[in-house]
């Protein structure tokens, strides 16, 4: 599979002395999606912006769809459609005249043009309301027509900038499902950034971890999750054991460790839960230690992140300052 | 067609759609200027018995000076919307496209010279009304219009300029109202130059509002002095290229600040 987006060493800096990317690499195959996850801060936003060749790295390589995208913009501009955390819609105009737009700015035309604006309306639910002015759009539909607007002229790859935040819950599932059907029907390789830990688990046939500025993981979700070779396994005692009772009775199992006992409840990690569970019971069973119930949990995204940058997620967002030092909090908020 | 000028165009229909939606916009810019002309205009009307003043109906003075104003406060205005295309992310979305990026900036001053000639010919159609005269002809009618986009066109870049430098409505708002109105009455829009204080003079001779101004009168008079029409358009075409050349700068500016 060729590749579709490629980064080695990305270093920005902005004035006051932020350091925004500090030596990123990643790679994209064509035709995948591709997750950015991180806080508020981490570089994601930046990435993109050099990306899709609105701003210039200080030093590193990236190449878009085979272009350089420092050496040959021109050529990345062609091939990407950019889907931005704020909406570019020109809100004066009608959808239909916003993708009539877009398409002549790519040298698309006449006929043509029609034709792929209406199959975009009509793909992206907008038909009945392409006359009226954006303005009177509901956010997710001035969210769809931004992504349509990205696909005018047929990318090989699209950016997607924190494509669901603000969205309602029941809008982001529609999104998701949009997005999914996206690589699958047009071949597209897909960046997108998130926030949300759930969105990039959910999309992503690989992903990468940033945070303040570099690559702290990246792989597959599932490769990242079985990495840890932790399942959390919760057990309900019927009552409290006794002292020593519990040790006692797992010790000898393998792969069943950090074994913590509070009151009725039994808390432990196993390399694979869902194997050691009948183990555990049986050997609770052996103990005289009778079980109500039993949870496995495996791990979270959550937990890959604090793995590999020794925070949770949730900490890390509250913590970073943006590149433009405003608090993340308002950030985040605004 | 060049892409250059093919992308320009697609800007400027869509710049001239979306004011079209809005056509009291193009009212409320007028507001003023009527009042200045038939309002200020008849209050002074007998200014022209002062010896030396040059013109025997003030209207037939006052008009040019009325168009060149309201072109350059429309020029003034210019900026909003690119700080509004900034702030909505259109600009930015603009720029991931492969559009040619003078196209972004010469897309609003070609609306702008559209709308100078709507105006101008509605404040010239109301001052005929009014009893004015253009001996000048059409062709002197031409020249004021030409004069006033002559004008407006370098102002406008500059309004966009200071638009990408400090992103800010009230920015826009203060320079209008604290530096085009003074410039207005440092010229001779509303009195005769040879009139004017020493000082005042002295200004409106490097004052590109009085270079449109002059020039516009000029060519309407019954005598076309043709040495002054062409010798200020000169000036205002140096003037234009300066300012595009700022405001080519500026532009730069803000795409090293993404």
């Amino acid at each position: 599979m060729g590749e579709a987006i490629g980064v080695e060493g990305l270093v920005k800096k902005y004035p006051k002395g932020v350091t925004a990317l500090d030596g990123v690499s990643f790679e994209v195959p064509e035709g995948t999606i591709f997750g950015l996850l991180g806080p508020n801060g981490a570089g994601k936003s930046t990435t993109v912006k050099i990306l899709t060749t609105l701003s210039r790295p200080d030093s590193g390589v990236a190449r878009v769809a085979g272009a350089d995208v420092v050496r040959h913009p021109h050529r990345v501009r062609l091939a990407i459609g950019s889907v931005a955390q704020k909406s570019g819609v020109d809100r004066d105009a009608t959808g239909r005249e916003n993708l009539v737009l877009q398409g002549r700015l790519y040298g698309m035309d006449g006929g043509s043009l029609g034709a792929r604006v209406d199959e975009l309306l009509n793909r992206f639910g907008l038909a009945d309301a392409a006359d009226r002015v954006a303005r009177t759009y509901s956010g997710g539909m001035q969210r769809r027509l931004d992504i349509a607007m990205g696909l005018v002229h047929r990318p090989s790859v699209l950016f997607l900038d924190e494509p669901t935040t603000g969205l309602d819950p029941a809008v982001r599932a529609d999104m998701w499902q949009m997005i999914a059907g996206l690589a699958a029907d047009e071949g597209l390789a897909i960046l997108l950034t998130t926030h949300y830990l759930e969105e990039a688990d959910r999309l992503a046939a690989r992903l990468a971890i940033l945070e303040r500025g570099r690559v702290a993981a990246a792989g597959a979700p599932e490769e990242l999750k079985a990495e840890l070779r932790g399942d959390a396994v919760h057990v309900e005692l019927a009552e409290a054991p006794p002292d020593g009772g519990v040790q006692a009775a797992l010790g000898r199992l393998n792969g069943v460790r950090e074994v913590v006992v509070e009151g009725r409840a039994l808390r432990a990690r196993a390399d694979d839960g869902a194997r050691a569970v009948p183990a555990v019971l049986q050997s609770l069973e052996a103990g005289g230690l009778i079980v109500d119930s039993v949870t496995v949990a495996r791990p979270s995204l959550d937990d890959v992140y604090l793995r590999y940058t020794g925070r949770r997620f949730g900490d890390a967002e509250e913590e970073l300052p943006t590149p433009n030092g405003k608090d993340p909090a308002l950030a985040a908020a605004g | 067609m060049p892409t250059s000028l093919a992308h320009t165009w697609y800007m400027t229909v869509r710049h001239l759609r979306n004011l079209m939606r809005q056509p009291w916009y193009i009212a409320f810019t007028l507001f003023q200027p009527i009042i200045y002309l038939l309002l200020f205009g008849a209050l002074f009307a007998r200014v022209v018995e002062i010896p030396g003043f040059g013109s025997a109906s003030y209207i037939s003075f006052l008009a040019p000076g009325v168009v060149v104003m309201t072109a350059l406060f429309s020029a003034g205005w210019t900026g909003m919307g690119m700080v509004n295309d900034l702030d909505r992310g259109v600009m930015d979305r603009f720029l991931v496209t492969p559009v040619r990026r003078g196209a972004l900036m010469m897309g609003t001053l070609v609306q702008l010279a559209v709308v100078i000639v709507i105006q101008s010919a509605i404040i010239l159609g109301l001052a005929l009304l009014r009893g004015a005269s253009f001996p000048g002809g059409i062709t002197g009618v031409g020249l004021v219009v030409l004069s006033a986009i002559l004008l407006a066109v370098p102002f406008g870049a500059l309004s966009n300029g200071m638009a990408l430098l400090v992103r800010k409505e009230e920015t826009v708002i203060a320079a209008v109202n604290f530096v085009l109105l003074p410039l207005v009455f440092l010229s001779g829009i509303f009195m005769a130059q040879n009139l004017m204080p020493h000082w005042m003079q002295s200004v409106a001779h490097v004052n590109p509002v009085n270079w449109a101004v002059t020039a516009g009168r000029a060519a309407v008079g019954r005598e076309v002095d043709w040495s002054v029409v062409w010798s200020r358009l000169g000036w205002l075409a140096g003037f234009a290229l300066v300012s595009a050349f700022l405001a080519t700068q500026a532009f730069r500016a803000y795409q090293r600040s993404i």
